[in-house]
């Protein structure tokens, strides 16, 4: 018997029972559509997290100061200065793994412009700070070197306070601001940033030249850096690499004994990003087999009909077997008939759950994401589950004896 | 003229537990191409026993079994199926037919499995209704054809593979006596065309019209009879009432 005149008799078989073999399909359907449509939400989830890392910076190590302490309260990283410009000097110039450095200086200020006043963060740094960030200007022009060298009062406003300061689509350049009742002029608008993984508005601040931000904003510590130092690593595989060079190098100019902590600390965010991607996929995988689950339920649905209908059809398996079906005609037919119902549910199931993970990321707000193998490997997966729950129904059909079958009432 | 049939010393026992059921008792018999054949007895004389090896849907238990020539009772599964594709045609009592099912495509179902292509299978099987009267109900669905239609269908399909021997187990007894007639009529044609008829009935009448009674009681062939058999005379077409 052809396949394709198997594949017939099987679409014939089904169709005489339209509404079971929807619904016997409907588990499959359900269970594929949940595979598509949380695989969809969850690779959204976790591109959004590894695009807003990226936004982040590119590779970026954080160096903090070290904690105070000895007084019996024990202050948080950065609250000791231990870092000082030497040692971001070194780190720019001494390590292989290490591209760019800044430093980056941060307090929280008003700032006024002509009408309107802003509460926000007031950073100073370097011009590697952009780079090391993947952070370019929208408009106007960028900070530079001689702004450092110069301790200039120029300003890079991010768009959250460009909009807060002057409204929406204003063009500030040239404008006038205080901070701290010192005036600066605002020389340019950052590219706008986003949100960080945690909430934290990037483009809610004010950048000065770390000079000036030292001279005019916070005085005092002329030797330490009172914040932290950004670092970017050739590579993202260098990440790792960079960490250590900058801890040997930190340990060695802080001339740390061998047994005393570290007085500064590191922060990997490569290490961050992975462990919320490694979070993110933890999630997809649970949803994947809560998913997986939903269509063996499908297919045992698939299995107990199939089972009714050898019974049902008892007489007719006798027929084909007597006008000449051989057991695997019989078993073929059955398998197909399965199989059909299963790729059926599969495909169907396909187009629901892209509709179902289109209409979640429309209400919700979530991003998703498609990938062509997840279909390919859910529609495969519904195969073999209509071929593995399909096959003892076609098995126990083929088996009949043809002179029972035939007298079956 | 060669035997088509050869049956030597054939017994089945079937065991049922302890208790051992012999339905076939040494039989020996043999039947020439053409000879229009009507097994009779009671039930439990083992003449449906006899049927179902003579049909290849099952194997003696010890016996010889030469069909055409060839040795079946040896033959696996498989072989048995193809033996029963293009050398039997099968007629049953209650027809058989599949339900929602058109009549060509009923006739057609030999043919699914000895494979010949969809034209051909489509050919073949209008032509087989057109032997058997029902050119022109293609595609009626048994449900809406009378008995002897549908029982007509089946004799279509049982004739569509060109079949040697056609097995009927019962052909008339669900139909009324005018109509069994007619289905005899039509074996009896077939009878002249060659194909070698085998019928079990346990109506006297029915097996009037054969060349050849066998009658069966406890798994033998008690009595063998040639006769002349009875013309059976065609009703007219039109007289049946089409639902």
């Amino acid at each position: 018997m052809s396949w394709l005149a198997t594949l017939r008799v099987a679409l014939r078989a089904l169709a005489r029972n339209k509404l079971r073999s929807f619904l016997t399909g409907l588990g499959v359907v359900i269970g594929v559509a949940a595979v598509i449509a949380m695989v969809a939400i969850g690779d959204g989830a976790k591109a959004r997290v590894e695009a807003t890392f990226a936004a982040m910076g590119s590779n970026m190590l954080i160096v903090m100061n070290g904690s105070s302490g000895g007084g019996g309260a024990m202050g948080g990283f950065g609250s000791l200065p231990t870092l000082t410009w030497d040692d971001l000097k070194a780190i720019q110039t001494e390590l292989t793994a290490v591209r760019e450095a800044a430093p980056v200086l941060r307090t929280s200020a008003q700032i006024l412009a002509e009408e309107l006043n802003w509460g926000t963060s007031v950073q100073g740094t370097t011009p590697e700070f952009f780079r090391v960030r993947n952070w370019g200007v929208a408009t106007g022009s960028p900070l530079t070197q001689s702004d450092v060298d110069g301790g200039t009062k120029v300003a890079l406003l991010g768009q959250t306070v460009v909009e807060k300061l002057f409204g929406a689509n204003a063009n500030p350049v040239g404008q006038m601001i205080r901070v701290k009742n010192v005036p600066f002029t605002v020389v340019g608008v950052l590219e706008k940033k986003g949100q960080s993984p945690f909430g934290q508005d990037y483009d809610d601040v004010v950048v000065v030249p770390v000079s000036t931000f030292q001279q005019k904003l916070q005085g005092g510590l002329k030797n330490f850096i009172a914040g932290s130092i950004m670092v970017s690593a050739v590579s993202a595989d260098a990440t790792s690499r960079a960490q250590s060079q900058i801890r040997s190098l930190l340990r060695d100019r802080h001339r740390l004994t061998l047994d005393a902590d570290d007085d500064f600390s590191i922060r990997n965010l490569s290490e961050v990003a992975s462990a919320q991607a490694e979070g993110t996929r933890t999630l997809t995988t649970l949803l994947m087999a809560i998913a997986a689950v939903s269509l063996l339920v499908g297919g045992i649905g698939i299995m107990n009909i199939m089972l009714v209908s050898v019974t049902e059809r008892t007489r007719e398996i006798g027929v084909r077997m007597a006008v000449g079906a051989r057991a695997r005609d019989i078993q073929l037919q059955f398998l197909v008939e399965a199989l059909t119902l299963s790729m059926a549910g599969g495909l169907i199931g396909v187009g629901f759950g892209l509709g179902v993970a289109g209409w979640m990321a429309r209400s919700f707000g979530w991003s998703m994401l498609i990938r062509p193998e997840v279909i390919l490997l859910s529609v495969g997966f519904s195969a073999l589950v209509g071929i593995g729950f399909g096959f003892y129904p076609a098995l126990k059909a083929s088996r009949l004896d043809p002179i029972t079958a035939l007298r079956f009432e | 003229m060669a035997a088509l049939v050869e049956l030597v010393d054939v017994t089945k026992i079937y065991r049922m537990g302890d208790v051992e059921l012999r339905a076939l008792d040494g039989v020996s018999l043999s039947i020439s191409e053409g000879e229009f054949t009507a097994v009779m007895g009671a039930s439990g004389s083992g003449k449906s026993t006899l049927m179902n090896l003579l049909g290849c849907l099952d194997r003696p238990t010890q016996g010889r079994y030469v069909l055409d020539g060839q040795e079946v009772s040896t033959l696996d599964n498989d072989e048995l199926a193809a033996i029963r594709n293009r050398t039997l045609g099968f007629v049953f009592q209650n027809f058989n037919l599949l339900a929602r099912t058109s009549a060509v495509e009923n006739v057609e179902l030999p043919l699914l499995y000895s494979g010949v292509t969809a034209a051909e299978r489509h050919a073949r099987a209008a032509e087989s209704l057109g032997r058997v009267g029902l050119g022109d109900r293609l595609h009626h669905h048994p449900n809406q054809m009378s008995g002897g239609q549908q029982q007509r269908v089946a004799i279509a399909r049982a004739l569509v593979n060109r079949p040697r021997i056609i097995l009927a187990d019962e052909p008339t007894g669900n139909l009324d006596s005018r109509t069994s007639v007619d289905v005899m009529a039509l074996f009896q044609e077939l009878g002249r065309t060659g194909i070698t008829v085998i019928l079990v009935t346990h109506e006297p009448d029915i097996a009037g019209y054969a060349a050849r009674v066998l009658t069966m009681r406890d798994g033998k062939v008690r009595k063998d009879v040639r006769q002349a058999p009875r013309r059976a005379e065609p009703q007219p077409e039109n007289v049946e009432a089409t639902p």
